[in-house]
């Protein structure tokens, strides 16, 4: 179903494109030895080359180029075996040498995709146009001094990989889907920690609307947004903003436009007679960077597995329907607790357990699955005791919810605390015989047609057997007692 | 292609230089002379000629290995700034 905003005069359509920059996972800088961890004292993970001091030259990390082509395989992209930098120019303080060292017209990465998956169960393509290398610039804080703003080169040269979608997404749900799984993919290549909220993923989103079957409108790019839902709101409020804009006789400009995450708004950062220029020019300091194939053929075979592929292998594999399969992928690490807990028992059930009951514990102790106080085995052991009778499925929330507590293994608890399920029909129908004749008053209701009582007894009989009965047995007993 | 004095004004702008209100005309003019030397390279034929993006295109690209060698050396970092404080470089405060 398409996304259409229904204005004034009629129907408008959306169209994105996103330019997300993720910060690469290196020890050491794109161009200089300096490091890159984050939350450093300022300016103590700065090199003469990062603080653009004369005469000091580029020189590439070779890792942040792996990391580029590993991420290029993620995306289904060609590898470009020859990219160029260059140098983009503009003045301002967070870059000291007054350009940044990108490339433009011959990225190392071009022409990928990736699918997403929607709501709807919908799955639809976007189209990647390129992904290039570039230094990330340092950080400027405005708020430490009346007049002047204080300056951190610690972030300035960082490597930053540079993704560029092709304006093929359609609604800010397309927008999100599409940041969720390219976060999801360098995480499991490990090339960007994908972390939106401490800046190692930033996203610009181009926004544009137009009538149905008319060609696109003109854009405005909103700047930096620093979350997936911030992204969503953005650009639901931009494209509204535009429609009302040329509905009431205006015109979109082409400009650059900041999200104000507070009020929910997009307002417009620099003016026309300010549009910078970048001016593009090669770096004559650096050559053209050359790929030959044995680097290529060695960094493809060592791909990770990916959510796509995995997601297949868990439908065919484990029978998962494909709305499990996908939540159970979109992060590694709980894919790797689903199959270690699924190894050799009912991975369906497991599947549910972990959707379920575990998220909820995890998501209420602000905890991630790596950190799980359930070891993957003995959920698995404990949907395996389900299956075999041993407990019923009523006893194995109990069970769940000490092993939570007490991080012991299922066959423990149930021993410890006597959880076994009552399969005995002797036994059931001794407490069933009891809770009858306890009742003599209800019995008459039932017989005289009060048949809701039915649940009642169940539930007085299920009581006094404290929760280990043998639920549909034990149903049936009080159902054959009554009706005698 | 010509220069007029808004190009070279805009120039200035994005160069950061000051350019002189009685440099103006000279600066039109000798700038309109330097491209109209560049369009001199037009006529040459470079039809079936790769462009070339470096003159040592033979050489490969010099890398490093991802190891930590550099930093530290703040002290240093700040020596010339023309003012710092806490370890930070103090500028003008610009908010764009």
């Amino acid at each position: 179903m398409s996304y259409i905003i229904k204005g004034e005069t009629g129907d408008w359509e959306i169209v994105v494109g996103l330019e997300v920059h993720c910060e690469v996972i290196s020890k050491a800088k794109l161009f200089s030895g300096a490091a890159t961890a984050f939350g450093s004292e300022p300016n103590t993970q700065v090199s003469f080359v990062d603080a653009g001091f004369p005469g000091m030259l580029p020189v590439i990390n070779h890792e942040c180029v792996e990391q580029a082509i590993r991420t290029g395989f993620g995306l289904n992209a060609t590898i470009n075996k020859k990219s160029i930098f260059a140098r983009k120019n503009y003045y301002y303080a967070d870059l000291p040498n007054g350009y940044q060292i990108s490339q433009s017209d011959h990225p190392i990465i071009s022409d990928g995709y990736i699918d997403v998956d929607l709501e709807n169960g919908e799955t639809r393509r976007i189209g990647i146009e390129r992904l290039h290398l570039e230094q990330d610039a340092g950080k400027l804080m405005h708020d430490q001094h009346p007049s002047k703003t204080f300056v951190d080169l610690n972030r300035a040269g960082v490597a930053l990989m540079e993704i560029v979608s092709r304006p093929d997404i359609r609604s800010p749900e397309e927008a999100g889907a599409y940041l969720r799984k390219l976060r999801s993919i360098v995480r499991y290549i490990g090339s960007c920690d994908g972390n939106m909220d401490e800046g190692s993923m930033r996203c610009d989103a181009n926004v544009s609307v137009h009538r149905p079957g008319e060609p696109f409108g003109t854009r405005a790019e909103i700047k930096n947004v620093n979350s997936i839902r911030f992204v969503m709101q953005a650009i639901e409020y931009e494209a509204m903003r535009q429609v009302e804009l040329i509905e009431s006789g205006g015109k979109v400009v082409q400009e650059t436009r900041k999200f104000d995450s507070v009020k929910g708004e997009t307002k417009s950062m620099r003016s026309k007679e300010t549009a910078v220029d970048y001016r593009y020019f090669y770096d004559p300091d650096l050559i053209p960077l050359v790929l030959d194939d044995a680097l290529i053929e060695r960094l493809r075979s060592e791909m990770p597995e990916l959510p796509d592929a995995k997601k297949k292998r868990f439908i065919q594999d484990y029978n998962l329907p494909a709305y499990d399969a996908g939540q159970l992928v979109a992060e590694k690490e709980i894919a790797n607790y689903f199959e270690a807990a699924a190894k050799g028992h009912d991975a369906k059930k497991v599947a549910n357990y972990i959707m379920g009951d575990l998220f909820a514990v995890l998501n209420k102790q602000g905890k991630s699955i790596s950190e799980s106080p359930v070891k993957p085995e003995n959920l698995g052991r404990m949907v395996d005791l389900i299956n075999d009778g041993t407990i019923s499925s009523r006893i194995a929330k109990d069970v769940f919810i000490f092993m939570v507590e007490e991080g012991k293994t299922p066959d423990e608890i149930v021993a410890e605390k006597g959880l076994k399920q009552v399969t005995d029909t002797s036994a059931i129908e001794k407490m069933v015989d009891d809770v009858l004749a306890s009742n003599p008053d209800k019995v008459a209701e039932y017989k005289g047609g009060k048949e809701k009582l039915l649940g009642w007894f169940v539930g007085q009989a299920m009581r006094a057997s404290k929760g280990k009965a043998n639920p549909a047995m034990l149903n049936e007993m009080v159902k054959k007692k009554l009706d005698a | 292609m010509s220069i007029d004095r808004e190009m070279v004004k805009r120039l200035g702008i994005l160069s950061r230089l000051r350019i002189p209100e009685e440099n103006m005309d000279e600066m039109v003019g000798e700038l309109t002379k330097i491209l109209g030397w560049v369009d001199q390279l037009k006529d040459v034929d470079t039809d079936n000629v790769l462009p070339m993006n470096s003159v040592v295109e033979d050489m490969k690209l010099r890398e490093r290995e991802d190891e930590i060698t550099d930093g530290n050396i703040r002290n240093e970092i700040l020596a010339n700034a023309p003012e710092s404080m806490d370890g930070y470089f103090l500028v003008p405060k610009v908010v764009e």
